[in-house]
């Protein structure tokens, strides 16, 4: 584990060096860094942010206590971490396990803007590029980029397509898409260039719940085909 | 106490110091680009850090005033007269009711903001007043300000003490405060833009002329520049190796390179998270600096040490410390 700085009020923590090897449990680890951080609540802290391997933490240098031996507020807050995280790995570890949540999708061809693509470049047919999709289990790597955006893992290596040579300007509020290696939810209306192939009613990020995001990181995500019937009745 | 907007200008938004405790939802900090000129400016007036007020992008703003205010500002070089009162940046200045506030093109520089004594009052949104106009959402109605939108402010008024023998208010003449926050502070727009950089986490993944070009070189913004960023053209600054990075926390300040090799300087409207490398990050008390930039201009870079640039960031909070303690001893002397 490493921290690094980022800039003169935020640092990284790099939890694990490597992600992909066992992605499941570099997500926990970083998890734990990150209930571990929360639970310490160390002055000064404003906001922690997980993302893969890492675990950033927003600070305000002006209210980190200061030592003889960390006469930097970086210091001293490395030196605050460290020990919280020692402590935490002397004591209980775990936390609670994640929940599973499940996202209706619609993969019907209204939606469905690249699905002929997606099948085209996976060499199946587009109703069995929908049953793999559906089928997956997926987990939540990080919550990011616009608000409410979910990283998910998961995805069947043969669905994997390339992000589109040219972005859509326009991508509808709950598209499902493929970008890479990757799967994804946009939860608002917002250019990108992710392969979409189906759509969820649900609103992933609405600014006056509280929290504002359905999903968080370490979510287990389960995705239900639905019909268009069913979409309209659970449209929010 | 309403504020009318007779002219919204430009891009005028209402800000607070922003948003925080989101970012896992992958909510940008946002609020004022530059949230010491925001800070210092209600600080003028009377308020707290954290009152909302109006980040004015280009100027051409006109308000009319409904009620009495005291009012301030910080930012660029722009001209802003109370009636035909000139309110130089950094001084505080009472407004009467039915008084029209013009805040004037600027001469240099992009933003100003003002502070308005109460303080905006719109709804808290995920703990901030600040308008997110990538979410549309907070500030007022979640966008930018349109000719004719009313502004409510809070009636909670810690003036500036101006009272007269028998405690009356004089308001006979226009009034603009001796008294003024630093210059430093108040007028932020500079004519030699060096921006004092801390290395970043990919550092050591750029060429040695990558390194050395970053320090040395000029680079100009360009046009595709916004609240999110200020892009920039220069000398490419290429990297030894080509993978991909997994994504991870980015912050305002952050200088991120994507394989174009021409660097992004994020700003307060940045995303969460990014998969581009960091090369270096503007340190804090730069940003004001960087919140003036506009399309054409050109900036430089110069490295100083992480300890520096903390050590710079807790003297001006002790200077600010400070200055507030003035400003109270002040009004109630």
């Amino acid at each position: 584990m490493e921290i690094e700085p980022l800039g003169d009020s935020a640092l990284i923590v790099r939890v694990v060096d490597e992600f992909e090897t066992d992605p499941e449990a570099s997500l926990n680890t970083v998890l734990r860094v990150f209930r571990c951080l929360e639970a310490a609540a160390i002055p000064g802290v404003i906001e922690l942010a997980p993302a893969y391997r890492t675990v950033a933490v927003f600070y305000d240098p002006a209210r980190i206590a200061r030592t003889e031996l960390t006469p930097s507020p970086f210091e001293s807050l490395t030196a605050e971490i460290e020990s919280a995280l020692q402590n935490q790995s002397a004591g209980r570890g775990e936390g609670a396990p994640p929940r599973t949540v499940e996202i209706p999708v619609c993969y019907d061809l209204e939606f469905a803007l690249d699905l002929a693509q997606v099948a085209a470049y996976a060499g199946m047919s587009e109703l069995e590029v929908v049953r793999r999709h559906s089928s997956a289990r997926y987990r939540v790597n990080c919550v990011g980029f616009t608000p409410g955006f979910p990283y998910l893992t998961g995805l069947p290596a043969e669905l994997a397509t390339p992000r589109r040579a040219t972005p859509r300007t326009e991508i509808p509020a709950g598209s499902v898409a493929i970008g890479g290696a990757q799967t994804g939810i946009y939860p608002t209306k917002s250019p990108g260039g992710w392969n979409v192939i189906g759509r969820t009613p649900l609103r992933l990020f609405d600014h006056q719940r509280e929290p504002p995001a359905i999903l968080r990181a370490g979510d287990r995500i389960t995705l239900r085909q639905i019909s268009r019937e069913e979409f309209d009745s659970l449209r929010q | 106490m309403n504020v009318t907007v007779a002219s919204a200008g430009f891009l005028t938004s209402v800000q607070d110091l922003g948003r925080t405790g989101f970012r896992q939802s992958g909510v940008s900090s946002g609020g004022a680009l530059d949230a010491h000129a925001m800070r210092v400016a209600n600080a003028l007036v009377g308020n707290d850090d954290n009152a909302a007020g109006l980040e004015a992008t280009l100027g051409r703003l006109r308000l009319r005033f409904e009620d009495e205010c005291i009012v301030a500002w910080c930012g660029g070089a722009f001209t802003v007269r109370i009636g035909d009162e000139d309110l130089p940046p950094g001084h505080a200045g009472l407004v009467r009711a039915g008084d029209e506030l013009v805040v004037a093109a600027p001469n240099e520089g992009s933003r100003a903001w003002l502070a308005i004594s109460g303080g905006v009052e719109v709804p808290l949104v995920l703990g901030s007043r600040a308008t997110d106009l990538r979410g549309n959402f907070g500030g007022y109605e979640g966008r930018t300000l349109r000719d004719g939108d009313m502004l409510p402010l809070f009636k909670e008024r810690r003036f500036p003490s101006r009272r007269g023998k028998d405690g009356d208010l004089e308001i006979a003449a226009p009034w603009v405060s001796e008294w003024s926050a630093p210059t430093p502070w108040a007028a932020t727009a500079h004519r030699d833009r060096f921006l004092r950089i801390v290395r970043g986490a990919s550092w050591d993944r750029f060429t040695p002329d990558a390194q050395t070009s970053l320090v040395t070189a000029s680079f100009t913004v360009t046009p595709d520049s916004d609240r999110m960023g200020a892009r920039l053209d220069g000398p490419n600054l290429d990297r030894i190796d080509s993978g991909d990075l997994l994504s991870e926390a980015v912050a305002p300040g952050t200088l991120q390179v994507p394989p174009s090799g021409q660097p992004i300087l994020l700003l307060g409207d940045c995303q969460t998270i990014g998969g581009y490398p960091k090369i270096a990050h503007v340190i804090t008390v730069d940003l004001p600096i960087a919140a003036q930039l506009w399309p054409g201009d050109r900036i430089r870079f110069r490295e100083v040490a992480l300890a520096e640039a903390q050590q710079l960031l807790l003297e001006r909070e002790d200077d600010f410390a400070r200055f507030r303690i003035g400003l109270d001893l002040h009004r109630s002397s």
